[in-house]
């Protein structure tokens, strides 16, 4: 896999926020080639930082650190080869469908006469025509997408950037567009060199794409490559798909890690904090329950995702959080209750925050949280107090974030107690005594 | 009605360096401004104002023509000083600090000033029109500018980035995405520019002070005519045209504007109840105006090819990170400059008497206290009758339009009739400033309570009729908080207003009489009479800092306890 014949090629790309103890590293060493002819799917947890990534290609964001070299040249500014489907569309609303597809001819240059006949062209093409005079309200969700194919095909870019570009449609016009689109590609109609896509849906990912670059986040990075040689029209039901499918769901949902690894450090301390997944208990139980209710008290994530009906992000949170406090093992795409797990599925709304309380206190973050309290002035503590005290670990936002989770978890266990009025944590004294080593 | 008074947030900025040097420059200003005036002759004879009512159209269109022009430059101010704040940092951090201290600071008590200065340089006849327009200007460019800035900061971050993708250079981006984002709001607060602009032109066509008389022929002066001379016919005829000018702009310029303006809402969701105008129907089924729409188009798109052809692609899309040296010289030339004016200011300062610096601390005492009375009559009418309106749609459905037509006539018009009433009465001059005040910025919190009562949720509404709580409960647990936020953006809206009113209540001349009550709009008026220069410039700072200290220590306060204990969602 040699990237000496490149479109784009990005070299040790960073992205950071902020400075000092509120640094918060985005995209950490980033490398990454695309090759002419090429459809890549970027796919990843959000935050894995991919829309940024997708951002600094097409140099609307400039990296902290690193190279975006483009046909082995460094592009200053806005590369004008390229061009984004947008996720939400981006379309003027108070301009025409046709107008909305004009307006980027014109900025390029177009005479007014061809602009006219190109914008009828392509609307044609994606099947829009007789919709010229439409205003993007009255469309559907998957007509207005259109008009966004329509209006970046007419720029005539070598890369074609997708951010999401299905994922705010209902699944029919997802699935139509997704085939039109491949039509187009693989037909060679479209002048376009490449196509970048971003994408958190894996089977998108794998029946559109050559090459699916897969992204971890806390640091965003890339953790994997998986080549897609499938022939297309891809058949999802086929082995082979499915196996490729397998693939990436393992290394997405990760692998169980030893423990100290997997539990992080307490705020402040050297190593890593853990950051609570920001879950609400009523879905994790949910999730626990239906889970056990199978015979091997497995499932497969990908399976559970449609049963279910969450989507994939949430639904890692969830795995995540179960892992974390040791009512699950996740292993091949696969999540397996353990012993704990089972008991939790199965026992009372007290005998839960029981077990809850028990499970949480081993976490370094709730471990250093209570010591906190235990050691201030009438056991309580101002909420912003945690907050920035966790601010070294985390950005202000994340912070203020994991605060919210803290107290959601502590007040469901009666751990803790928070006053909304005052802003003030407190241990939940109605709770029996504590004990003083977990 | 509730768009032109949704509670605003004020920025939540403390005291900070840049108001400093914003007051300093508004007082070299101002001693610029006074050094021009010594060179005003010290009588002035202003135009001849017949009171025949035929001559009313010609009036009005002088009124119309003199907002007319003064809004232009307010909106062409507006749309450079916004945008320019918007796209640098740097330019930012100078003009949004700046900006903030000027809408606080009373306009009126410029007028003087301006008046003066410019009536020393250029012809008397001139002068008093620039006058005016400066002034309408200085009440109509705060809120355009504000409405323009926020909108342009707060597009929506993809159709940001789709511009730049898509490469549309300034002119393109200005067209398609920041005009029309930002219509509504400008529309809105064009509205609310020419409601407030009335007032300050009917004040600048009707000054007069002493030996002065800046009149200009207008509205405003035919009602000043009309009252001097006690005609009662004119005085009804002079209203009435000015209630039929406010009334025709409102239904053949605003409404169709609204109408037309619905086009630029954001929401793909079609709006439940969009505003409609009967004007604008008849103008889009109209063949007349189709026809020029003809005509129009290729001057148009002609237009449009120029300003392609010249503007440049932004700095986002470029990437070229030019230094601002434009802004570090401004800067420097500013600061320099600063300096010098300062040091003269502070050099005519100095000629003020320890007598005179006396009467401005009583004088402010006294226009504060006036302040106070007229918010809480205000508040006192306003109130009941806000709830009971609020709360009663039948009640509202009559009362509401009412209301409006009676906000839309400036104080500043009808000042000379009520003088002409209650002048004999005992302490007719305290009543009739007061009842100035009162006119000016009542309809601002009365507009606000009817929100407030309507956005009082039904539900807490029929939990307290269930709960049985006595009349003074209901008011004390349910209507005085959920009313409070609004109350207070009407409040601090009405005692800008009051303020500003005080330059003209406090002191008039009428029938070759004058009348003045204590108070530092009357030294004010006073200093201008007389010619004491450096009375005028002190009096006008005391006023200016003290009703920016209020703003800053009573009202943002008060704001901020409103946003954050007595906001319902």
């Amino acid at each position: 896999m040699s990237p000496s014949h490149s479109l784009v090629e990005l070299r040790h790309i960073n992205q950071e926020y902020g400075t000092g103890a509120h640094r918060f590293v985005a995209l950490q060493d980033v490398n990454l080639y695309l090759q002419e002819g090429e459809f890549v799917a970027l796919l990843g947890p959000s935050g894995c930082g991919k829309s940024t990534l997708l951002r600094i290609i097409t140099g609307l964001q400039q990296p902290t650190a690193g190279q975006v070299l483009y046909r082995g040249q460094p592009v200053p500014g806005v590369n004008p080869h390229t061009t984004i489907v947008f996720q939400t569309f981006a379309l003027f609303p108070w301009l025409t469908v046709q107008a909305n597809v004009e307006v980027a001819l014109k900025a390029h240059g177009v005479a007014p006469e061809q602009r006219a006949r190109r914008a009828v062209d392509l609307l044609d093409k994606v099947g829009l025509d007789g919709f010229e005079t439409a205003f993007p309200r009255e469309l559907s969700g998957g007509m207005r997408q259109k008009v966004g194919f329509a209006r970046a095909l007419a720029v005539e870019p070598e890369l074609l950037c997708l951010d999401e570009p299905f994922s705010a449609l209902d699944v029919l016009s997802a699935e139509s567009l997704r085939g039109e689109l491949l039509e187009l590609w693989t037909s060679g109609a479209l002048p376009t060199k490449a196509i970048l896509m971003v994408t958190h849906n894996i089977e998108e990912a794998t029946l559109l794409a050559d090459r699916i670059v897969v992204m971890e986040k806390g640091p965003g990075r890339v953790v994997a490559e998986v080549k897609v040689d499938l022939p297309h029209p891809r058949q999802r039901k086929a082995a082979p798909f499915l196996n490729v499918m397998d693939h990436v769901y393992a290394m997405l949902a990760g692998q169980t890690q030893p423990e100290h690894v997997e539990m992080g450090t307490a705020p402040g301390e050297a190593g890593k904090t853990r950051a609570l997944p920001p879950i609400a208990i009523s879905d994790l139980a949910g999730l626990l329950e239906h889970v056990n209710e199978t015979t091997t008290h497995r499932a497969d994530i990908y399976k559970l995702a449609t049963d279910l009906k969450v989507d994939l992000d949430a639904l890692l949170r969830l795995t995540e959080t179960a892992e974390l406090l040791g009512f699950a093992t996740v292993a091949q795409g696969d999540i397996t209750l353990t012993p704990l797990g089972e008991t939790f599925a199965e026992a009372s709304i007290l005998a839960r925050k029981e077990i809850f309380a028990t499970r949480i206190r081993r976490l370094p973050m709730f471990k250093w949280l209570l010591a906190m309290l235990r050691a201030a002035d009438k056991h309580q503590l101002d909420r912003d107090v945690i907050s920035t005290a966790l601010e070294l670990d985390f950005t202000p936002d994340e912070a203020a974030h994991q605060v919210e989770v803290a107290i959601n978890w502590g007040r469901y266990a009666e751990l803790l107690a928070y006053d909304d009025t005052s802003e003030t944590l407190s241990l939940d004294t109605s709770s029996p005594a504590l004990p003083t080593s977990c | 009605m509730t768009g032109l008074f949704a509670v605003q947030q004020p920025t939540q900025r403390r005291f900070h360096w840049g108001d400093v040097i914003v007051l300093l420059g508004i007082s070299v200003f101002l001693s610029i401004g006074i050094a021009l005036a010594v060179h005003t002759p010290p009588a002035l004879r202003g135009p001849e104002i017949s009171l025949d009512p035929y001559i009313l159209p010609y009036y009005a269109g002088l009124s119309i023509v003199r907002m007319a022009a003064a809004y232009l430059l307010s909106l062409v101010f507006a749309l450079l000083y916004g945008r320019a704040a918007a796209h640098n940092r740097h330019v930012e951090q100078v003009l949004m600090p700046l900006l903030d201290v000027l809408q606080s600071v009373p306009i009126l008590s410029f007028l003087p000033v301006v008046l003066l200065s410019l009536s020393a340089v250029l012809p008397q006849k001139v002068a008093a029109e620039l006058a005016a327009i400066v002034l309408i200007f200085t009440s109509q460019a705060w809120n355009l500018v504000f409405a323009w800035y926020q909108a342009l900061k707060t597009i929506p971050h993809e159709l940001d980035e789709a511009s730049s993708i898509f490469r549309l250079n300034n002119w393109l981006r200005f067209k398609t995405l920041e005009l029309p984002f930002a219509a509504i709001s400008l529309i809105w607060n064009s509205m609310m520019s020419w409601a407030g602009g009335w007032f300050f032109l009917m004040a600048a066509e009707m000054f007069t002070v002493g030996q002065r008389d800046f009149r200009l022929p207008g509205l405003g002066a035919y009602l000043r005519a009309a009252a001097d001379q006690g005609e009662l016919p004119a005085i009804v005829w002079g209203v009435g045209a000015l209630v039929c000018v406010i009334v025709a702009l409102d239904q053949l310029v605003w409404r169709p504007l609204l109408a037309w303006s619905v086009r630029f809402k954001l929401e793909m969701v079609a709006s439940e109840e969009p505003p409609t105008s009967w004007f604008y129907d008849v103008l889009r089924s109209s063949r007349l105006i189709g026809g020029l729409r003809e005509v129009w188009r290729p001057a148009a798109a002609r237009c449009d090819t120029l300003c392609m052809s010249w503007a440049a692609l932004p700095d986002t899309v470029r990437q070229t990170r030019r230094r601002p040296w434009g802004v570090y010289l401004s800067a420097g030339i500013g600061s320099l400059l600063l300096l010098y004016g300062t040091s003269r200011a502070w050099g005519m300062l100095l000629l003020v008497p320890v007598a005179q610096w006396g009467a401005i601390l009583w004088g402010m005492g006294a226009t504060l206290l006036r302040v106070f009375v007229t918010l809480l009559l205000t508040m006192a009418w306003t109130v009941p009758v806000g709830v009971a309106t609020g709360t009663k749609p039948r009640l509202a459905a009559w009362l509401q339009p009412l209301a409006q037509i009676a906000a839309s006539v400036p104080a500043t018009a009808l000042f000379p009739v009520f003088v002409l009433v209650v002048l004999h009465l005992p302490g007719g001059m305290h009543i009739a400033a007061v009842l100035l005040m009162l006119m000016g910025t009542q309809w601002y919190v009365l507009f606000n309570a009817i929100a407030g009562a309507t956005a009082m949720p039904q539900d807490l509404q029929s939990t307290a009729r269930l709960l049985q709580l006595s009349r003074w409960e209901r008011w004390r647990i349910l209507i005085l908080p959920a009313l409070f936020p609004y109350l207070i953006t009407g409040a601090v809206t009405a005692s800008g207003g009051a303020w500003n009113a005080s330059i003209v209540a406090e002191y008039f001349d009428f029938g070759g009489e004058t009348h003045a009550v204590i108070g530092v709009g009357a030294l004010i008026a006073h200093a201008t009479a007389a010619g004491d220069y450096p009375l005028l410039l002190a009096a006008t700072l005391a006023m200016i800092l003290t009703v920016s200290a209020i703003n800053r220590l009573v009202w943002r306060r008060l704001y901020r306890l409103a946003a954050e204990r007595y906001r319902l969602e």
